[in-house]
C-alpha cells in the first residue's frame, strides 16, 4: 500500500514538566504512516491526541518532544524553523479537531472561512477561490453549498459543522490528514456519513489518513491498520480487521469491556491494569 | 489536629494540609484554606496588596501604642503647622495637632467604614441577586427594576443627597455609600445564580427534595460568594475615596474626628505653603486604595484565572 | 410502576415554542430496567427530567406507583426516585466533600445515623473511606461517578433515573460503572431507566427498550429483538447498523 512513508517516527517522546515532575506524555513511540488509514486507538490519557500534536508541531510551549527520527515526506521535522511549520501545516498536513464549535471562526461565514484557507496557500483570484471553495463544500456533500457558504457556525448542526470543516481542512490538499477524534461529538447515523467522506478522500486522492479515536468499534472497521496506546506507549500494532484478535492483554480487555451489540454479556469484564505495561 | 501534629516537623504539617486524601472534615477545610492561602502569597498583586492592608489592620489596632504620647485629638496652638521633624514626623495641623497621630487613628475610622460597608452591601447584594435570578418571572422583574433605578443615579451625587437628608456624620455617609453599592452585586449574584441554578448538582439537591432556601444558602450561595469578595475588594477602593470625598464636602465625618478625607479637606487652603497638612492623608488614602485594589486584581486572577 | 401516558413536553423560547416531547407513553414494571436510546434531539433526556419532576410537562402525564405526579412534590415523593447525571463533572458541587455531598441528603430528610450510613454508601459503589473528604477535583471521572450513584442510593429510592451515566467516560471506566449499576438495582431491588445515545449500552442493561426520534417513540421492542435484527422501523434498523460499525459497501 506504501512505498514511501509519508510520515516515518523512531522512538518519539514527549514530555512536560509540571509542579510535581516531569509528566511524560509519550514514550518511545515508533510508526510509519503511508497513503493509508491509520487509526491510534486509546483511552484518555494514553497519549494518542499528543502524537497527533507533535507530528504537527502544535506541542505547548513547557512540553519537550524529542525523537530519533520524525519526518515527512522525506524532510526533518526535528527542529524545523516556524517559517517551514507554517508552509507545512495547513498545505501539506492538516488536523481535524473533536469539536467543530470550537474550530470554526463564529464571526464569519463558513464559506468565507474555507476560502481564506485556499487563498492562504495558493494565491488565487477571489473569485477562483470561491468556486474551489463551493466546489470543496460540495465534495463533503453538503447539499446545497451556495446556501450553506453564507451561513454562520452556530447555525450549523454538528454533522454540517464538521463537514465544513474537513473542507476547510482539505481545500489546500494536504498529503495528510489527522482527525482527532472528529466524529466523537455527532450522532451515530452522522457519524457514518462523515467517515465516508473521509474514506473517499483517501481513495481519490491518495491521501493519508491518520485517525484518532476512543472508540475501537468505528476503528476495526474503518481503518487499515491500527496502532493501540496505553501510559504513552505503543502497546500493539495491527491490521484493523484483526483487532479482535488482538495479542497485548490491555487491548484485548479493552475489547472485552465495551458492550457488545452481538452476544449478551452478564457482566462486562474489567480491565486489569498490569505495571508491567509501562516498562 | 492533634498533638501529634502540633510537634511534627514542619515539613510534614505542610504535607498533611496539602494532602490529596484528606482524613477529617477538619483536614479538609484547613487543607482548602492552606491551598488558598497559598494561592494569594504566591500571586504577586495579592502579596503587595495583602501586606499593605495587613499593616493597616496592624496600625487600626495597635494605634495607641504606634502613636506613642501623641493625640491625634489634643490641639497645641504654639505649635501651629509645624513641618515634618523629628518631633513630629509628619508635622502638625493648623489646630497644632500631631498629623501622624491623626492619621494612624483615621486608619480605625476608614477601615470602620470599610468594614461596614461591606456587611451591609455584601448581604443585600447577595439576598436580591439569588432570589431574583434563583425564583425568576415576576419577582426577577420587581427586584431587577429597583436595582436599575438605584443603578440610574450617579453614585456620590446620590450618596450626597442620602448623607444631607440623614444629616452629617461617619454612620449615616456608611448608609449613603452602602445604598448606593449594592446594586452592581445584586447583578452579579444574580447572573451567577442563574448559571449556577442550571447546573445538575442543584438539580441533585432539588431531586433530594431540598427547600429552596437551603438550596440557596447551602449550595447557591458558597458559589457566589468568591466572585462578591472579589468585586468587593476591588470596589473597596472607591467605598474609600467616597468616604472621603464625603469628609472633603463636609457631609461625612465631622470636625476633630481624625477621618483622611476630611483631613484632606482641612488642609486644601493651606496646600500651598504648609503641603503636608492636606498630602500625608492623601498619600495614606492612596496607599490603602491601591492595597485592595491590588488584593482584588490578585483574588480575581485566582478564582477565575480565565478573565486575568 | 412507573406509568407515562401521553407525554408531551413543549420548551418555550421568546415567542418560539419547541415540542421537544410527543405524546409519549410507556411503562415501566417493579423492578425493570427501561431503556431509552436516540439521537441528540430525540427528547429521550427530556423525558427522564420531566419524570423526575425536574421539567414540566404540557399536561399531567405520570402516575408512579398509582400516584399521579407533577413537579410539585413533597419530600416523600421526592425520596422515591433519584437522578444519576451525564456528565459526573457537573454533578457534584465544586466546593463540596464527596462527605457533604452524602451527607446533604440525610440531613435533608432527618435521618439518624448519617456516620455509618455515609461510609455504608461508600462501600457499595466501591469506594475507599479515603475518598470520604475528598473534593471532586481531587477524584477521577470514574470516582465522581460512584460517588453520583451513591448519592442516588443513600436514600434508597425504589427508582433509579440514568441520563447517560457512562458517555463521558472511557470504556474500561464504562465497564466498572455498567457492572456497578447492574449490581446495585438487584440489591437495592431498583426499577429504573436508562437513557443513553449507545444502543450496545443500552442493550446490555435493558430487557425493553424504546427507540427515539425527533421527539417521538418510534419503536418499542426487546433487547433480543434489537440484537437479532427484527426491528421493524427503518429508523431503527439505520440507527441499528449504523452503531455496529463503519460499512464501506453501502457507500
Amino acid at each position: 500500500m506504501s512505498e514511501d512513508p509519508l510520515i516515518a517516527v523512531e522512538d518519539l517522546n514527549v514530555s512536560f514538566p509540571g509542579r510535581g515532575g516531569v509528566t511524560h506524555a509519550v514514550r518511545h513511540a515508533s510508526f510509519s504512516v503511508g497513503r493509508e488509514r491509520l487509526g491510534i486507538v486509546g483511552e484518555s490519557g494514553s497519549g494518542k491526541s499528543t502524537t497527533g500534536r507533535a507530528l504537527l508541531g502544535l506541542i505547548p510551549r513547557p512540553g519537550v518532544v524529542s525523537a530519533k527520527r520524525m519526518s515527512f515526506a522525506g524532510q526533518d521535522l526535528r527542529a524545523l524553523p516556524d517559517a517551514q511549520w507554517q508552509a507545512l501545516r495547513g498545505r501539506r498536513m492538516s488536523m481535524v479537531m473533536q469539536d467543530p464549535k470550537y474550530s470554526l471562526n463564529p464571526v464569519m461565514q463558513v464559506g468565507r472561512q474555507v476560502q481564506e484557507t485556499y487563498v492562504l496557500h495558493h494565491r488565487s483570484s477571489e473569485a477562483d477561490a470561491r468556486r474551489r471553495a463551493l466546489a470543496m463544500l460540495d465534495a463533503v456533500k453538503i447539499r446545497d453549498p451556495d446556501l450553506v457558504f453564507n451561513l454562520y457556525p452556530h447555525q450549523l448542526s454538528g454533522g454540517m459543522g464538521q463537514r465544513v470543516m474537513i473542507a476547510m481542512m482539505l481545500i489546500a490538499e494536504p498529503d495528510l490528514l489527522i482527525a482527532d477524534e472528529p466524529t466523537s461529538a455527532l450522532d451515530v447515523t452522522v457519524q457514518n456519513e462523515v467517515l465516508r467522506i473521509l474514506d473517499d478522500l483517501v481513495r481519490d486522492r491518495g491521501m493519508g489518513l491518520i485517525f484518532i479515536s476512543h472508540n475501537l468499534t468505528i476503528v476495526s472497521s474503518f481503518c487499515d491498520r491500527v496502532l493501540v496506546m496505553y501510559g504513552g506507549r505503543i502497546v500493539e500494532e495491527c491490521k484493523a480487521i484483526e483487532l479482535a484478535a488482538a495479542k497485548h492483554p490491555y487491548t484485548r480487555a479493552l475489547i472485552k469491556a465495551a458492550p457488545s451489540l452481538d452476544h449478551v454479556q452478564t457482566e462486562l469484564s474489567v480491565v486489569t491494569r498490569d505495571p508491567a505495561w509501562l516498562t | 489536629m492533634s498533638q501529634q501534629a502540633l510537634v511534627a516537623p514542619r515539613r510534614s504539617m505542610t504535607q498533611w494540609l496539602d494532602s490529596d486524601a484528606p482524613a477529617s472534615r477538619r483536614q479538609a477545610m484547613l487543607g482548602t484554606l492552606y491551598r488558598g492561602l497559598g494561592a494569594v502569597l504566591a500571586n504577586p498583586s495579592s502579596l503587595i496588596g495583602s501586606i499593605i492592608i495587613g499593616s493597616l489592620f496592624l496600625v487600626a489596632i495597635f494605634a495607641g501604642p504606634i502613636a506613642g504620647n501623641a493625640s491625634p485629638v489634643t490641639q497645641e496652638w504654639d505649635i501651629r503647622l509645624t513641618p515634618p521633624g523629628p518631633a513630629h514626623w509628619f508635622g502638625t495641623d493648623d489646630l497644632g495637632r500631631d498629623i501622624f497621630a491623626r492619621t494612624v487613628f483615621g486608619a480605625r475610622v476608614t477601615l470602620g467604614i470599610v468594614m461596614l460597608v461591606s456587611i451591609v452591601v455584601a448581604p443585600i447584594g447577595l439576598g436580591v441577586g439569588m432570589l431574583a435570578g434563583y425564583l425568576g418571572g415576576w419577582v426577577d422583574a420587581v427586584l431587577m427594576r429597583i436595582t436599575d433605578v438605584f443603578l440610574a443615579f450617579p453614585r456620590l451625587v446620590l450618596a450626597l443627597a442620602f448623607a444631607a437628608a440623614l444629616g452629617p456624620g461617619i454612620m449615616n455617609a456608611v448608609i449613603a455609600i452602602s445604598l448606593t453599592a449594592w446594586p452592581p452585586y445584586a447583578r452579579l449574584a444574580r447572573a451567577e445564580t442563574i448559571a449556577i441554578a442550571r447546573s445538575d448538582f442543584v438539580a441533585a439537591v432539588v431531586m433530594q427534595g431540598a427547600s429552596t432556601p437551603r438550596i440557596l444558602l447551602k449550595h447557591i450561595m458558597p458559589l457566589c460568594l468568591s466572585s462578591v469578595i472579589v468585586r468587593l475588594t476591588l470596589d473597596m477602593a472607591g467605598v474609600i475615596l467616597t468616604a472621603a470625598g464625603l469628609g472633603f464636602l463636609g457631609v461625612g465625618a465631622q470636625p476633630g474626628t481624625p477621618e483622611w478625607g476630611a483631613m484632606v479637606s482641612g488642609g486644601r487652603d493651606l496646600i500651598y505653603d504648609q503641603w503636608w497638612v492636606a498630602t500625608i492623608p492623601g498619600i495614606a488614602i492612596f496607599v490603602v486604595s491601591l492595597g485592595f485594589n491590588l488584593i482584588g486584581d490578585g483574588l480575581r486572577d485566582i478564582v477565575d484565572p480565565k478573565s486575568a | 410502576m412507573i406509568d407515562v401516558q401521553d407525554l408531551s413536553v413543549t420548551f418555550r423560547n421568546g415567542g418560539r415554542a419547541v415540542r421537544a416531547v410527543k405524546e409519549v407513553s410507556f411503562a415501566v414494571a417493579d423492578g425493570e430496567t427501561f431503556g431509552i436510546v436516540g439521537e441528540s434531539g430525540s427528547g429521550k433526556s427530556t423525558i427522564l427530567k420531566a419524570i423526575a419532576g425536574l421539567i414540566a410537562a404540557d399536561a399531567p402525564a405520570l402516575t408512579i406507583n398509582g400516584t399521579a405526579m407533577g413537579t410539585q412534590r413533597n419530600k416523600a415523593q421526592r425520596r422515591l426516585m433519584q437522578f444519576v447525571f451525564q456528565d459526573p463533572y457537573g454533578s457534584l458541587h465544586p466546593r463540596q466533600t464527596v462527605d457533604d455531598c452524602l451527607r446533604e441528603p440525610l440531613v435533608i430528610h432527618g435521618i439518624d445515623g448519617i456516620d455509618a450510613k455515609v461510609m455504608e454508601a461508600l462501600a457499595d459503589v466501591g469506594l475507599q473511606p479515603q475518598h470520604r473528604f475528598r473534593f471532586p477535583h481531587q477524584l477521577s471521572g470514574g470516582q465522581r461517578q460512584r460517588v453520583a450513584i451513591a448519592r442516588a442510593l443513600i436514600l434508597k429510592p425504589r427508582i433509579l433515573l440514568l441520563d447517560e451515566p457512562t458517555s463521558a467516560l472511557d470504556v474500561s471506566i464504562q465497564a466498572e460503572i455498567l457492572n456497578l449499576i447492574a449490581r446495585l438495582r438487584s440489591s437495592y431491588r431498583l426499577t429504573s431507566i436508562l437513557v443513553s445515545h449507545d444502543l450496545a449500552v443500552v442493550a446490555h442493561l435493558c430487557a425493553r427498550i424504546a427507540i427515539m426520534q425527533n421527539g417521538q417513540l418510534v419503536e418499542l421492542l426487546d433487547a433480543a429483538s434489537l440484537r437479532s435484527g427484527a426491528a421493524k422501523e427503518p429508523y431503527s434498523q439505520e440507527l441499528l447498523a449504523a452503531s455496529r460499525g463503519f460499512t464501506r459497501a453501502t457507500a
